[in-house]
């Protein structure tokens, strides 16, 4: 009587089903190009409550600078590297920054009670689905884009894809996974009330999008 | 396919014993069209009763006893899309392996559900005689799913200018019969058939149209029984009268 | 009381529950009608099953290559990775690797397997709190009731049944009806729970054994929560769950999301590869996988029975049953009901425990039809059927083959045969039919209760065709 994985896999190996074919990998052209490709991505963001905003590139801190305190958001988290470095300097003075620059552990409660919103960069985004595709990473830790109650997410235009497998085709993430990958499609919801949609359950209530031109 | 000048007859024992006069229907359409149309005395049964039920072997014999009775190469045309998918889609299961499973396969290759033929190889014209009328059709899930003919009922019946067809909600779903399963899980689907004869009252449809009998007798069969409701006609019976059977 | 007088007692109750119906009706008409929105054109439908089909049937002809490409990835990404045959192994596993950590409260994201093993209810006999995070395991929960639909575990419930539920559990919190209130309310109490959790435990939608990969499907964010906010996460899964390749996701992904809940994606697609590397500042220590066979080997042996391992557990088979409809979940008794329950939990659990589940399906073919990888559900239920009433007919390694052959049912059957395969026994059986119709009974058991009685015609359509000059050939 071998261990549970020796008989798992020699009861698997015993009984083998008849071969077959190799399934293509999946592709899904749609032939948009780059203004379709925005067009699609605000359209479903739009769908699902996100709010996107077309906005050039140099732009971006002081937009957020004049969007966020009338809307309360004061509380900002960054974490470190280009996007941290440009928001901590331009930034308005209304906000109090909080840097993601040390481990978790001893200051969850401050993460999940003290901050009103957070900025990352994104690696890519899916116009098809309208979905924003992060890589966390040590200067853009997995909880930034997921605890505070408003994530804001800078994208580039010209990292729009039109869907997952052109995505998965044209970068070869096989070679190297990160610790996580994410795809991100809107604001957190719910329907398990009477399957009726209802926003702003887990994750962040809010999402706001920036497309840098 | 060009027309045939003939073809066999799969009666289906429900029709046989219950309504012949749907069957009856069904040959005298295809005669009208200028088919021969041949009874063969000894059939009985495609054996699907059984085979639902579990009862594989005892399917078998009875289907296989159906073989002999349609050994020339021509159609054969069966009025329920039940029986008809019985044929065409499990004969080959239930006759896998057996030493008669060519037969069965040639049989099933050349098997059509009755309003599939009527449109696809007689490509048959329809004169409405009748007065007007507003109709439901109940599109069996066998001729749905099984043998892909809801569309051909639907086909036939816009031919009748005076005929309204009403379109009842969830006409796909299913309305309870499953052959034995309106035995064995009767109140399940007594549940089903309650919500399939409201969704046809709601349309005021006069008559109810389809393409199977099991069908029939349980939506008709509800109706009675709730004291009243749309008659319920298989669309073989109801295209005869429709069109004055015989009449010049 | 044997199995089948215990699931007519259960179906008599839900068919007697108005309310469960009419919350049946309306969630499945909804659901129905938001994937239909999502496939507009038939040929795009087919051709993205049919991939999703190759993909999922590639990975089951290449299982045990792929799990132990699975293991040797996630093991060298620095995820741990067990292997249970049965529940009780797979629970203490997840025991044991709780108590080594000293983790005393678990957020749990929703994990199907995990009702197999009743994984809970072992961990809260071992002392540990429980929390379902997910909005409908959090509901059902509070109602200590089983989920009655494997995506949409609440289904059952409508919003005056949640807010009394919430109501019972935090007086503190003012009662409301309201779905956006309740919401809020669920998020402010799960909130502190995902803050202060020891561990957080998850399903997998899908394995890639390419990249060492555990991919996670959600709306919500409380799979993230549950995977990246505590310090220890551990997921559970079924030995079929593998894919080969990363590139087999995106077909998978889509299909699963439209069909499922009618949208083009979910909020969150998670993929985990690793646990927290150095210099990374959050996400769990320590990552674990529990893969659970509990009969999914003994399946594969059968290659028609085979297909039933497709499944990604999308729940649309359910969604569009007409015999679930009308009872909703509980009624089936098992994990997983529906069309997918019907053919699973026999031969999982075995046909002598649960095998007549197998009658409560009319043979419609709707799941069929919808299934995203084309498992032939009609076709594996009638098998099953087979299997039930005779125990001869294949080798087949299923439990309890045999078991519900009853000598009353087989002796009719035998009769039938006899009679239908005879045509002068049945030709003397329609003459006398037909001239003593007047003798039938007009109450019919079960059909009467719900239809009048049918009668044999005058004359069978044999007589009628002669008479009409019709040849026999």
């Amino acid at each position: 009587m071998g261990s549970a994985r020796d008989n798992i896999l020699g009861r698997l190996r015993a009984n083998r089903p008849h071969a077959v074919p190799a399934p293509a990998v999946y592709t899904k052209p749609l032939g948009w190009d780059r203004e379709r490709c925005i067009a699609e991505f605000m359209t479903r963001m739009h769908a699902v409550r996100g709010e996107v905003h077309r906005v050039a590139r140099d732009d971006w801190t002081a937009w957020l600078s004049r969007e966020l305190p009338p809307r309360g958001m004061l509380r900002g988290l960054i974490g470190r590297g280009a996007v941290a470095e440009q928001f901590a300097a331009a930034a308005a003075d209304e906000f109090t920054l909080t840097r993601y620059d040390h481990a978790i552990d001893d200051w969850k409660d401050v993460l999940f009670r003290d901050i009103d919103f957070s900025v990352t960069g994104t690696l890519a985004g899916l116009a098809e689905s309208g979905s924003l595709v992060l890589w966390p990473s040590q200067d853009e830790p997995r909880l930034m884009s997921l605890v505070p109650p408003l994530h804001i997410a800078l994208l580039d235009a010209g990292r729009l894809f039109e869907n997952f497998a052109a995505l998965l085709a044209a970068e070869e993430w096989s070679a190297r996974m990160p610790t996580n990958a994410l795809l991100v499609s809107g604001p957190s919801k719910t329907a398990d009330i009477e399957q009726t949609l209802a926003y702003g359950i887990h994750g962040p209530k809010a999402l706001i999008v920036l497309i840098l031109d | 396919m060009p027309a045939p000048q003939q073809v066999y007859f799969f009666a289906t024992c429900l029709i046989d014993l219950l309504y012949p006069a749907a069957g009856l229907a069904g040959m005298q359409l295809l005669r009208r069209e200028g088919v021969e149309v041949i009874f063969p005395a000894d059939q009985t049964c495609c054996g699907q009763p059984a085979f639902n039920s579990g009862y594989r072997d005892e399917a078998l014999e009875v289907a296989r006893a159906q073989l002999r009775c349609f050994p020339r190469d021509i159609p054969v045309v069966v009025p329920s899309g039940s029986c008809g998918g019985m044929i065409r889609q499990h004969w080959p299961e239930l006759f896998a392996g057996q030493p008669d499973e060519p037969t069965a396969l040639a049989v099933a290759a050349r098997t059509y559900e009755l309003t599939e033929f009527l449109v696809d190889v007689l490509q048959i014209s329809l004169r409405d005689l009748g007065e007007p009328l507003k109709v439901a059709i109940h599109t069996s899930c066998s001729a749905r799913r099984e043998m892909g003919v809801a569309d051909r009922i639907e086909s036939l019946v816009s031919q009748l200018d005076k005929v309204e067809v009403m379109t009842q909600q969830r006409k796909a779903e299913c309305c309870g019969f499953g052959g034995t399963f309106a035995v064995k899980q009767a109140d399940v689907s007594g549940a089903m058939v309650q919500d399939k004869t409201d969704a046809l009252r709601a349309t005021a449809a006069q008559c109810v149209i389809s393409q199977d009998c099991g069908c029939l007798m349980n939506i008709g069969g509800a109706f009675e029984k709730q004291g009243g409701g749309p008659q319920t006609r298989h669309v073989a019976e109801f295209l005869w009268e429709r069109t004055a059977g015989d009449a010049p | 009381m044997n199995q089948t007088q215990a699931f007519h007692r259960r179906i008599d109750a839900a068919l007697h529950d108005d309310q469960l119906r009419r919350n049946f009706r309306s969630a499945l008409t909804g659901i129905q009608a938001k994937r239909e929105t999502q496939f507009p054109d038939d040929r795009q439908l087919q051709a993205l099953r049919e991939q999703a089909r190759m993909v999922r049937a590639n990975a089951l002809v290449k299982q045990p290559e792929l799990l132990e490409q699975l293991e040797a990835r996630l093991t060298g990404n620095g995820i741990q990775v067990h292997w249970a045959e049965t529940p009780q192994q797979a629970n203490t596993i997840i025991g044991d690797i709780l108590r080594a950590a000293g983790a005393r409260s678990v957020v749990k994201g929703k994990s199907m397997v995990s009702e197999e093993t009743e994984l809970n209810h072992y961990l809260e006999q071992l002392g540990v709190e429980v929390i379902e995070s997910d909005l409908g395991e959090f509901i059902i929960q509070l109602a200590q009731e089983p989920p009655s639909h494997i995506v949409a575990p609440a289904i059952h419930k409508n919003r005056r049944e949640v807010a009394e539920l919430f109501h019972r559990f935090y007086p503190d919190i003012p009662y409301t009806e309201d779905i956006d209130q309740l919401t809020q309310s669920a998020r402010l109490i799960l909130r502190e729970k995902f803050a202060a959790a020891d561990a957080g435990i998850s399903g997998v939608n899908f394995a890639v054994a390419e990249t060492g990969t555990l991919c996670l499907v959600e709306n919500e964010g409380n799979g993230r929560l549950s995977t990246t906010a505590p310090r220890l996460h551990i997921a559970i899964t079924g030995v079929e769950k593998v894919v080969e390749k990363l590139s087999d996701v995106p077909p998978l992904l889509e299909i699963l999301t439209k069909s499922a809940t009618g949208q083009p994606i979910t909020t969150y697609f998670n993929m985990i590869s690793r646990p927290r590397q150095p210099g990374e500042l959050d996400g769990p220590e320590a990552v674990h996988l529990v893969l659970l066979d509990n009969g999914r080997s003994r399946i594969r042996v059968d290659e028609e029975l085979l297909d039933t391992l497709r499944c990604i557990r999308c729940g649309t088979c359910i969604n569009y049953c007409p015999v679930y409809v009308q009872l909703g979940g509980h009624a089936y008794g098992t994990v997983y009901p529906g069309p997918i329950g019907i053919a699973l939990e026999p031969q999982r659990i075995g046909i002598d425990k649960v095998g007549t589940l197998t009658s409560a399906c009319t043979m419609c073919g709707a799941c069929g039809e919808v299934c995203p990888v084309k498992i032939p559900l009609p076709k594996l239920i009638n098998r099953l059927r087979a299997e039930a009433v005779n125990e001869q007919r294949t080798t087949t390694p299923l439990l309890g083959r045999g078991s519900l052959r009853k000598p009353g049912e087989a002796t009719i059957w035998k009769l039938w045969q006899q009679l239908y395969a005879h045509p002068r026994l049945y030709r003397l059986f329609t003459l006398a039919a037909t001239r003593l119709r007047w003798l039938t009974p007009r109450k019919l058991g079960g059909w009467t209760r719900y239809r009048s009685a049918p009668r044999p015609a005058p004359r069978s359509l044999r007589e009628l065709a002669i008479r009409e000059g019709f040849g026999h050939g």
